[in-house]
Formats: structure tokens, C-alpha cells, sequence
């Protein structure tokens, strides 16, 4: 039984323990804090098959954590004490327990997520060290959601613990006047992880859609503070409810990808979809229109199947407010072909040939889209561009398939 | 890369429009707004309404709105990121305040803040 229990419980637990000791000891211990909370479950799997499990799981492993990090600071004070007498204030810390407490948890998760999405650390290093420390993945689990091999995340981690001491972080909530800007930064983090698990190539579906939920779990946190339920907070979530409701639906029998226009709607999950519309309800207050806003409410118009002109028109004013506040190339190419469906394929062509976009795949992919009610060589053309451009072979694939409906359509 | 303003002038600010027709010109110019800025063309944009407006003249005699002695009225102005006037053109061709007979859009180059444009 604890074959299972024990990796269950590492995936529950392990990033609570982690993170309240990190808390406790300072960033500056963050591999001590890894190495107790690692110690603890492996005292567990020593522990368990012979003794039994214990009749409460999680309150033994904290009485264990708390035991190791008890002896972690006796053993450090008697090394301060011997080497560094001098220094008054360590001879005061008083010894306290590891809080384990639900509340002192869910803060510390929270003060954890601020300090490692800290704008002196790189991107790629928050999203690394959120995915270990706040979210409990393995470093072979990272890896492969990235598709890099388990060095390139270990060298990554390594730099970013060091920027993090170097930087002298803090564990802490931001001031009421550094929020705002704060906040932008851990909510990049968290949909930059949503984005990882939702686009990876990987095809460790498990990883991927763990990696979703999880961000979903740290933007939860982030709802269930009252300093922190801004009205963007709610549009992310918004945002990601929609897009996880297709999950389902977007896999085929062969685990290949399935467009939205060719996904079976029966599919969607309308719990997610309801919920997102309720936390989009909840965004909807406060001045500032975030683009967390504009793309939820883009993905909320696609949870409908049916084109009508509403659809569109709105798709497109959406499109065109978030590219004003936020260029990308995507959202200029989806916007082209919102326009195509608003006022046709010819204006959209004049659009899209203005975009400058012709080294990108799927700048290609939208006009072959555009052009294949029109003329079909040059779709075929587009699109054979569009293949020798795609990085991806699932990218090919889906290219190839097209060619050929394309070429047997009459 | 430089950067212009295009004002957009209306030849009469008296015209009253209805909320339908408003709506249907606000739609028209995010569509235009929207094409630049899918270009990644688009710095700001400021709109100018009507209502609320005074004109101070030389003598610090204060009148209502922009109407009256003067003809043209400024109904906003878009700020964009053009290599050559000629490109920025281009943009401004597709206002769609132009559509109205007697409009205009004027478009000018942004100093630069270096002490020397």
C-alpha cells in the first residue's frame, strides 16, 4: 500500500514542507529546507514497510520534518556558538517549531510565490524554481515538460538559488504600493507554467496537464487572499478554466492534436467553462482592463461553437484592444483571421500581407486558411512554406494533413 | 524608426451624431487602431470628445467647445512608428474619419527629445 501512498503523498506534501521551512530558515536555506523535506519522505519509505503505515500519514511526516529541522538548528547554533561567539544575536534565536498549520501554509506558499518570481530573477528561473519548490515536480518531470535533459534544469535551478541569495530576497508579502507591479510579475510566471503544460511539445501528457493545474492552484492561492483577489487575478483564472476545458477535447485516438474548429464540442467541459464565466463575472470590476481580461474574454466567445456575426465582431474588438495594450505575433495572426470572418477574406489577405510575418509558420498556416476558398495553388503553396518553416514534427504532421485535404477536396 | 502623430480633424464639430452612429465609427476606428497595432506599429492614442470642451483665447476670454470662429475641430490623434513619412501615410489612409467629406488627417513627425530635432 505505501508503494503507492508515499509518491502520492511526496506530490501532496513535499512543496508544503519545503516551502514552510524555507519560510522558517531563510531563503538563504533553501537546499537545507529540499534536503530535510527530501529526508523526511525518505525516512518514511525506510520506515513504513517494516512498521506499518502510520495511522495518520501527513501529521507523522510533519512530526518528522519538525524533529530533522529542530535538529538542523540545534546543530547550526552550536556551530554559530563555537565559531562565532561574538555575534550576540545568534545566541538569542529562540527555537521554534515548524508552524504546519493549514493557514501558516497557504501564507507561506503565498510569500514563497513572490519571493521566487522576484523581477531580479530571470523568467526562466521563476518558472523552474515554481515548478520545484511551489509545485513539487521532479527535476526529471521539468525536464521532460520542457523536452531539455535533466542537467539543463539543474544548472538552471542552481543559478536561480544563487541569484536568489545574491539578491537577498525576502520571504514576504510585497508592500501595498510594490503590488501592482508584483503582481504582473508572478502572474507572467504562473501563465507562462500554464502555457508550458497547454502548448509543450511534450508528450508527457500527464506532466502537461499537471503543469496546468498547478498554475490553477497558485492563482487559487492568490484568489483566497484578499490582498491579492485583484480583478486580473480572476481573468488568468478565467482564462485558464476556458482553455482547460478542452483538454478532452483536443486529444485524438493517437494522442495528436485536434484543432478547435474540428473539436467535438460533447467533449468540452462545461463545469470549467461555467466556472470561468463566473470568475470572468468577477473580473469585471476596477478600471484596469488587463490583456488577462481581453484573452479570457477572446476564449470565452470561442466555448461557442456557432459562428455568428456577434461572435466575431466581439472576437475582433478583443483582438484589436489587446494588441493595442500587448503586440504579439499570435494575436496579430488571430486577429486576421477574426477580421476574414468579419469582413471577408480579401481585406483580411491585404491585412495579414502587411504583417511581416512571413519567417512564421503559421503566418503561412493562415493564409493558406484565407486562400483556400479562393485559390486553391496558392493555399497549397502557403502551406508548403508553412512545412519547410515548422520546427515541430506534430507541426508537419498537422501541415501535411491539410495539404492533402486540400488536394482531394473538389 | 520615428514616430508620427496623425490628428484626425473633423471640418464641423456641430454635427450630432446618434449613439448608433458613435458606436459604429468607435468600431470602425479599433478596426483601424487594431490593423496598425497587428503591425506592431501603434504607440498611443489619445480621443478628444466634444463635450466638456472650452477654448482660452489671446484676451483669456474663455468660450464653449471648439465651435464657433474655429472651422476644424481635433477629434483625437494616434501616435505611430513609421520608417518614413510615406509609410505613415499609408496608416492614415485608412482612417475612417476620412470618410466624411471635408476631414482630414494631419500627419506629423514626433521631435525627438535630443536636443536637437
Amino acid at each position: 500500500m505505501e508503494q503507492q501512498l508515499i509518491p502520492h503523498l511526496f506530490r501532496a506534501e513535499y512543496h508544503k514542507i519545503v516551502t514552510v521551512l524555507c519560510r522558517h530558515l531563510g531563503i538563504e536555506h533553501l537546499d537545507e529546507a529540499e534536503d530535510i523535506a527530501a529526508e523526511t519522505f525518505l525516512s518514511a519509505l525506510e520506515s513504513w514497510p517494516y512498521k506499518g503505515v502510520p495511522p495518520n500519514p501527513i501529521a507523522w511526516l510533519y512530526a518528522v520534518a519538525k524533529n530533522k529541522t529542530r535538529n538542523f538548528q540545534n546543530r547550526s547554533q552550536t556551530y554559530s556558538h563555537r565559531i562565532a561567539p561574538e555575534l550576540k544575536g545568534d545566541m538569542n534565536v529562540t527555537e521554534t517549531d515548524l508552524d504546519l498549520t493549514d493557514q501558516n501554509i497557504k501564507d507561506s506558499q503565498l510569500q514563497m510565490l513572490f519571493a521566487l518570481c522576484h523581477p531580479s530573477i530571470p523568467v526562466e528561473s521563476q518558472i523552474g524554481l515554481s515548478l520545484r519548490i511551489l509545485c513539487g515536480f521532479g527535476i526529471e518531470e521539468i525536464a521532460n515538460g520542457f523536452l531539455t535533459g535533466k542537467d539543463v534544469i539543474n544548472k538552471r535551478l542552481f543559478r536561480a538559488k544563487e541569484k536568489l541569495r545574491e539578491a537577498k530576497v525576502q520571504i514576504e508579502m510585497p508592500s501595498e504600493s510594490a503590488m501592482t507591479q508584483r503582481l504582473e510579475t508572478v502572474l507572467t510566471t504562473i501563465y507562462l507554467v500554464f502555457n508550458e503544460g497547454y502548448y509543450s511539445e511534450s508528450n508527457d501528457e500527464v506532466i502537461r496537464e499537471s503543469f496546468c493545474h498547478e498554475a490553477m492552484r497558485l492563482i487559487r492561492l492568490l484568489l483566497d487572499n484578499d490582498s491579492t483577489n485583484q480583478p486580473e487575478v480572476n481573468a488568468l483564472y478565467a482564462l485558464m478554466c476556458f482553455h482547460a476545458s478542452r483538454f478532452k477535447a483536443r486529444k485524438g485516438q493517437n494522442g495528436d492534436m485536434i484543432l478547435h474548429a474540428d473539436q467535438n464540442e460533447s467533449l468540452w467541459d462545461v463545469e470549467l467553462i461555467s466556472q470561468g464565466a463566473d470568475y470572468l463575472n468577477r473580473a469585471s470590476t476596477g478600471s484596469k482592463l488587463s490583456k488577462y481580461h481581453l484573452e479570457a474574454g477572446i476564449a470565452y466567445w470561442h466555448t461557442k461553437k456557432e459562428d455568428t456575426k456577434e461572435k466575431w465582431d466581439s472576437i475582433l474588438q478583443l483582438y484589436n484592444k489587446l494588441l493595442i495594450i500587448s503586440y504579439s505575433p499570435v494575436a496579430a495572426l488571430n486577429r486576421t483571421f477574426a477580421l476574414s470572418k468579419v469582413k471577408g477574406v480579401t481585406i483580411a489577405i491585404e491585412e495579414a500581407e502587411k504583417l511581416k510575418l512571413s519567417d512564421n509558420h503559421f503566418y503561412h498556416v493562415l493564409l493558406a486558411e484565407l486562400y483556400s476558398l479562393i485559390n486553391r495553388r496558392k493555399a497549397v503553396d502557403h502551406l508548403m512554406t508553412a512545412s519547410t518553416l515548422a520546427k515541430t514534427k506534430s507541426d508537419k504532421e498537422l501541415i501535411q494533413k491539410k495539404i492533402q485535404l486540400l488536394k482531394t477536396r473538389d | 524608426m520615428e514616430e508620427y502623430a496623425l490628428i484626425m480633424r473633423h471640418e464641423d464639430g456641430k454635427k450630432v451624431a446618434s449613439p448608433e452612429q458613435i458606436q459604429e465609427w468607435m468600431k470602425q476606428t479599433m478596426d483601424w487602431i487594431g490593423g496598425i497595432a497587428a503591425q506592431d506599429k501603434f504607440v498611443s492614442g489619445t480621443g478628444l470628445p466634444f463635450d466638456d470642451s472650452r477654448v482660452v483665447h489671446h484676451n483669456k476670454l474663455v468660450t464653449n467647445g471648439p465651435f464657433g470662429d474655429i472651422k476644424e475641430t481635433i477629434g483625437g490623434l494616434i501616435v505611430v512608428k513609421a520608417k518614413s513619412v510615406d509609410e505613415a501615410v499609408e496608416f492614415a489612409k485608412g482612417c475612417p474619419v476620412l470618410h466624411g467629406d471635408g476631414n482630414t488627417v494631419e500627419v506629423r513627425r514626433i521631435a525627438k527629445d535630443d536636443g536637437i530635432h
